[in-house]
């Protein structure tokens, strides 16, 4: 084991290649470009014996990562906002194809105007494209994740790829201790790659070809027991990457102080760690609240979000929009307890377009829904300048 | 024929798994054996495996899977292939 002091890009790059990769495709974009540019250093310096390839666009990466993984190759990517916004094709393509590709998305603002700050608006908009997506709030737990994801993704009850979300800058460009285990047990954990199917000349078959209608509906419902088998695979990784190398960040929620807590707050991302900050605060004022962080959005944690509602009135803050409606969390979690539990819930939106949400925010808007002040819904520091 | 258990859009080989799709043919391939250089230019650009190479190198046309497409009158260099309109003998 070694402590490696670094940013949350370059530290999704040392995962990335230590997983062993045959293939990253990838295409630079603020401010996912110096995590491509790491695994681009680990070909320099040898540590990476994949191929990398230099794409001319994030829909070729996507392209290249599903022929790639198609012919039975482990397959890594990386983007960011309109990088992603561009795959959106492809993604549904790599997860109706069930194509076991890993990717880390920098949350970044989608633009116009021109915002390279953080919001989850980029990858909340691919919800419906089958792709597990895991939401971090530590390059530790970047690390952790990425290497978790391959195993999670490659496991014959799955065969879905999973997007690895972290805040642009917060966590991209901040530079955090993190431990790094020997490559062994990476490799011990991960063990060779076995393709659920694959492009091979000893045994033709074509993908992507016609479908019939009931076929083609047969297909959707294998993507979503797949969502269903990675619900209960995730604990029993996390679990044992936990044996293998010290380090657990929670399973689908991780939980903060939750017991005996009558209000619990949901967040997603950094605001999840920085509201650690702000329960700590609060219950020191006596105030009983714990935090519920969702580390996956997709497979949606509906049954363990509806046991907190069943101890706990809920606050929700999410730092993406659903125009038209309101925060995307806010929504499912409601949909989580309905008519099953008579929980308050409440939804703030905040830090849209990268504004900083510090731990008193949390405790402001915490403390607003306690106190019977907060609408059902409300934008949270709209008004400051 | 190893088959996967993934429920996903593959699909095995199989002759006329779409059915005899020569009748969705408008043109039809003609050949003249006696034009024919033996480059097999057409049996190589077939997207649909519609042409049968014969033992002597020449070829001959399978109807009834061949949708038309021309790609072999295209491909061939001293127009031992030529195309008809069905219904249409010139």
């Amino acid at each position: 084991m070694t402590i490696m002091i670094d940013t949350g890009n370059y530290i999704a790059a040392k995962a990335a290649v230590m997983a062993k990769p045959d293939v990253v495709p990838a295409y630079p974009i603020t401010p996912q470009t110096t995590l491509v540019e790491g695994i681009a250093n680990y070909v320099g310096t040898g540590e990476f014996k994949g191929e990398y390839i230099c794409v001319e666009s994030e829909h070729s990466a996507m392209c290249a990562c599903i022929g790639a993984s198609a012919a039975g190759s482990r397959t890594f990517t990386g983007t960011s906002s309109h990088g992603l916004l561009l795959m959106h094709e492809m993604l549904h393509w790599a997860a109706l194809a069930r194509l076991p590709v890993v990717m880390c998305n920098i949350n970044r603002v989608v633009g116009p105007g021109w915002n390279i700050w953080t919001d989850e608006n980029d990858s909340i908009s691919q919800r419906d494209t089958g792709w597990i997506q895991f939401y971090c709030s530590s390059n530790q737990e970047i690390f952790d994740t990425v290497i978790q994801a391959f195993k999670l993704a490659e496991h014959k009850n799955v065969g879905l790829p999973v997007m690895i979300s972290y805040n642009a800058f917060i966590l991209s460009h901040t530079s955090m201790p993190v431990e790094i285990p020997e490559q062994q047990v990476v490799d011990d954990f991960l063990g060779k790659y076995v393709p659920q199917w694959k492009l091979d000349v000893d045994n033709p078959i074509t993908f992507g070809n016609i479908i019939g209608p009931s076929d083609y509906y047969k297909v959707r419902r294998a993507m979503q027991d797949a969502q269903d088998n990675a619900k209960k695979l995730i604990p029993q990784i996390a679990k044992e990457w936990k044996q293998k190398s010290g380090f657990y960040h929670g399973d689908l929620l991780e939980l903060y102080k939750c017991n005996d807590a009558e209000y619990i707050l949901l967040a997603m991302g950094a605001i999840g760690a920085e509201s650690k900050v702000a329960i700590d605060e609060m219950q020191k004022k006596g105030i009983k609240i714990g935090l519920a962080r969702v580390r996956t959005f997709r497979p949606f944690p509906t049954e363990e979000i509806l046991k907190l509602g069943k101890q706990a009135d809920l606050i929700v803050i999410d730092r993406n929009i659903s125009i038209g409606l309101e925060g995307a969390l806010f929504t499912e979690v409601k949909a989580a307890l309905y008519g099953k539990s008579d929980a308050k819930v409440h939804g703030f939106i905040a830090g849209l377009g990268g504004k900083d949400v510090p731990y008193t925010d949390v405790e402001t808007i915490c403390k607003k829904a306690i106190d019977g002040k907060a609408k059902e819904y409300e934008w949270y520091g709209l008004e400051e300048a | 024929m190893k088959k996967y258990d993934v429920v996903t859009t593959i699909s095995y080989p199989k002759i006329g798994a779409m059915g005899k799709t020569g009748s969705w043919r408008v043109f039809k391939p003609i050949f003249d054996k006696a034009k024919c250089v033996k480059c097999l230019r057409c049996w190589i650009f077939c997207p649909e495996a519609s042409i049968k190479r014969e033992k002597d190198d020449t070829i001959s046309i399978d109807y009834e899977y061949c949708k038309g497409c021309g790609i072999c009158a295209n491909e061939c260099k001293v127009k031992a292939i030529t195309m008809e309109r069905e219904g249409e003998k010139k």
